[in-house]
């Protein structure tokens, strides 16, 4: 379907993928879109990769995106980015927060942490937009606010205006969770691509 | 106005609408959201049963006295529940039956990959497949409805991804449906030979009825497209195909079993090319076969594994989108881990001291399998852990028994591991067996069980005593112990261990990640006395890393539980004082 949005979101378990991808179905669902999401529970939550599907536009059928086709890939963990990466389409955008989670060959000393992922995703055909969310997170008031400063830099891409978002975020999160959540947005939605606008 | 729905709990909703009045079911990925979303419901009576055996019998009872029952598990429980299945098949319902099984193409979190439509064949029990989050509650009601008309149990299969996709729809209200009077219609549930064998005759004819249906039930849909190819397919195998071949012809089934042999027969006539597209076994592609009809199927689509966009597109297409090449190879995969804190990791680390084989089971601590823990030998299924141990001391004899155990959880053991324990006392054995007690049904995400005082609702239940059923079955040696206290968990399994007689040893901590865990201010490396001897990594604690240089704990994950410090032989992990005094 040429007209379906796909965004996948990769992080690693506990980090909140879930939450997020909740966020960008409900913003479709209230603008009118179909949607489907796919996301993985059980086991693979246990500190695991955790991979979920958002895809929206007038008729959408699988609930996953097709590999090499994704139009967004939101990664809240470096080594999880460079994993998925190959999902986008060629020209595709990766938003990328900048923190490192080691996972288990790394902890025991096995391999190293991949070096220069940010470079590496530069070589490729895609837009890169890195970030430390984390930072950014644990200012807004809470550090496991990262999925929201990533979803505010997607709000930001695409230019929806933020109130709309907020609205959003106000029915899908517990009242005393909101404030937190509308300052980590704000961060992300504030910040600005490295590539021009318009383009 | 439009929802967006899971498709667990979109079954859920449709069991509501439905009238469902009772729900049971035993956790299991990817089926239990089902439940927990049942629950919610306060008109239905739900609960988690021991098993997915006793679910089923609690549900059939519901059904003979008159409510709709809904029983929900993953497809493995299947195989636990089989027997009151294929049972219930001749007697058949009074209120409507239906039985929600989730099957795991891919394994993701399940051990094997069985495809649920063979068991609908075997019980001669129709089989009903969403494809998305609208038809989950939309067949639940066809589902009911089927039921009660054919006087059947019915099998609503999902896969993983249909039961954890989201899709729009369009709740509805709940429709009244009475409480039947209760069924004592004579010999109708009692499966004597001489009642049953008469039953037999009418759950061959309901069958005739059921093939009948398929052909007219709108259920499953003919879309003619604008090509000479068509794709017989079903459930999440669906959505891929449209997205695949949008101008092809399509026959969707979104009743599985039995099929419409005439209606295929007569579509597919109609086309030139007929591919069949089913996640796992062939079994449409099977019986068209034998119908006679030309199809090409697992010839271009795996048997292994689940299907996908891409998958269906190279098998029938031969094309792929445009890839991006990556520079990004051999990069280090991120298994799941025992939490920080986790109850499971002390008991295995002293079973790994000892050297022990160790027959496991299925939980959260099956991770202990995989390094560095590495000392789990084997999981076959639920429950199978305490048995098997046994059958290994009958092959090897009483030395063997002091250097083996068998590991269960609190959850595992009740729904199929006290019989094993019951067969080894009956039998003279000499096991000693370990429940690793952390409360709660954690791999599934939290569900309660016999042992956690709660039932699923929240209310307040007997937390059953491990220690009381052992003695109860005349087990001498009990023991409990703290999971975290290492010296005495090495202690009690060498004292049992050497003992010719049946023991159990019970440990204790509540799953880390429950709210009622106790979490402590995080634990220091002090760079003075650290060697980097790399001991405490041998534990597997994803708070623990090596930076080629020192050992360090991270601040955000360590939740003090002073396993690595117990272990490391310099001293060098300390407690530090809480910010603000008063005791750490
Ligand atoms: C027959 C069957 N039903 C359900 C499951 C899913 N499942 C696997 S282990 C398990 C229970 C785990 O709980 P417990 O034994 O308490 O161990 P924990 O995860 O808490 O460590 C469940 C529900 C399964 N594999 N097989």
């Amino acid at each position: 379907m040429k007209d379906t949005t796909n965004i996948l979101i990769a992080a690693v378990g506990g980090q909140g993928a879930l939450l997020a991808s909740k966020i960008l179905g409900a913003f479709a669902t209230a603008r009118g879109d179909d949607v489907k999401m796919s996301e993985i529970h059980g086991m693979a939550q246990r500190g695991g990769s955790v991979v979920t599907h958002v895809r929206f536009g007038e008729k959408v059928f699988s609930p996953t995106i097709e590999q090499g086709s994704a139009d967004v890939l939101l990664a809240f963990e470096m080594l999880e980015a460079a994993r998925h990466a190959a999902m986008l389409k060629p020209g595709g955008t990766v938003i990328v927060n900048t923190q490192t989670i080691a996972p288990l060959p790394v902890l025991t000393n096995e391999m190293p942490y991949p070096a220069d992922i940010i470079g590496n995703l530069k070589k490729m055909n895609l837009r890169v937009w890195h970030t430390d969310a984390l930072d950014l997170a644990r200012r807004a008031g809470h550090v496991k606010t990262v999925n929201t400063v990533l979803i505010g830099m997607y709000a930001r891409m695409t230019g929806d205006p933020a109130e709309s978002w907020l609205k959003v975020l106000a029915e899908n999160l517990p009242p005393k969770l909101y404030k937190v959540n509308q300052a980590a947005f704000t961060a992300g939605y504030n910040l600005s691509p490295p590539w021009t606008e318009q383009e | 106005m439009k929802t967006l729905m899971l498709g667990n709990e979109a079954i859920a909703r449709g069991a509501w609408e439905a009238g469902v009045r009772v729900a049971t079911a035993y956790p299991g990925t990817p089926s239990t959201e089902v439940t927990e979303y049942i629950a919610q419901y306060k008109e239905i009576d739900a609960e988690w049963s021991v098993n997915e055996k006793v679910a089923l019998e609690v549900a059939i009872g519901a059904s003979v006295a008159g409510a709709r029952a809904v029983c929900t598990m993953k497809h493995v429980g299947l195989n636990v529940a089989m027997d009151p299945l294929l049972s219930i098949s001749y007697p058949g319902v009074n209120a409507g039956l239906v039985v929600v099984v989730a099957d795991d193409p891919g394994q993701h979190s399940s051990q094997n990959e069985q495809d649920t439509r063979y068991f609908g064949m075997a019980g001669k029990l129709p089989v009903l497949e969403p494809s998305d989050s609208r038809e989950c509650r939309d067949f639940m009601i066809r589902a009911f409805e089927i039921s009660e008309e054919f006087d059947t149990p019915v099998i609503v299969r999902t896969t993983t991804r249909v039961a954890h996709a989201y899709g729009l729809l369009e709740p509805g209200g709940r429709m009244d449906v009475p409480l039947r009077e209760y069924d004592s219609r004579f010999g109708k549930y009692m499966v004597a030979p001489a009642f049953s064998r008469r039953r037999r005759v009418v759950a061959e004819e309901r069958l005739g009825k059921l093939r009948e249906f398929a052909e007219t039930t709108d259920l499953n849909i003919y879309e003619n497209g604008s090509s000479d190819t068509c794709i017989i397919t079903g459930s999440i195998a669906y959505q891929y195909c449209r997205e695949v071949m949008p101008n092809a012809g399509f026959c969707k089934l979104g009743l599985s079993y039995p099929l419409p042999e005439r209606k295929l027969k007569d579509f597919c006539g109609q086309h030139k090319k007929v591919f069949v597209v089913e996640e796992l076994e062939p079994i449409f592609e099977q019986h068209l076969k034998a119908l006679g009809v030309p199809v090409i199927g697992k010839a271009k689509v795996p048997v292994i594994g689940e299907l996908s966009t891409e998958i269906v597109r190279k098998g029938l297409t031969d094309t792929a989108p445009e890839p991006v090449s990556t520079p990004f190879e051999n990069l280090p995969v991120r298994p799941p881990v025992l939490c920080p804190g986790c109850h499971h990791r002390g008991p295995f680390y002293v079973m790994k001291k000892l050297k022990l084989k160790v027959a496991g089971d299925i939980g959260c601590y099956t991770l202990t399998a995989s390094p560095p823990l590495s000392i789990m030998d084997t999981a076959i299924c639920m429950g199978a852990g305490i048995g098997m141990a046994f059958g290994m001391q009958k092959a090897r004899g009483k030395d063997f028994a002091g250097k083996s155990i068998a590991v269960i959880g609190d959850s595992t053991f009740w729904h199929s591991g006290m019989t094993g324990l019951v067969d080894i006392v009956y039998n003279r054995g000499i096991t000693t067996v370990v429940i690793l007690d952390n409360s709660i049904t954690a791999m599934t995400g939290h569900q309660e069980n016999p042992s956690s005082g709660r039932t699923l609702n929240g209310e307040s239940a007997p937390a059953l005593s491990f220690a009381d059923f052992a003695k109860s079955i005349g087990i001498k040696h009990v023991r409990e112990v703290d999971a975290f206290n290492l010296k005495e968990l090495e202690t009690v399994m060498r004292e049992e261990l050497a003992r010719e007689e049946p023991s159990v040893i019970i440990t204790k901590r509540t799953c880390i990640l429950h709210p009622c865990a106790v979490r402590h201010f995080p634990l220091k490396v002090n760079p003075d006395l650290c060697k980097s001897c790399m001991k405490c990594l041998s534990i597997g604690c994803p708070a623990i890393s090596f930076d080629g240089d020192k050992v360090k704990i991270d601040q955000v994950l360590c939740v003090g539980c002073e396993l690595c410090a117990g272990i490391c032989p310099f001293h060098a992990i300390e407690k530090q004082p809480r910010p603000g005094g008063g005791p750490a």
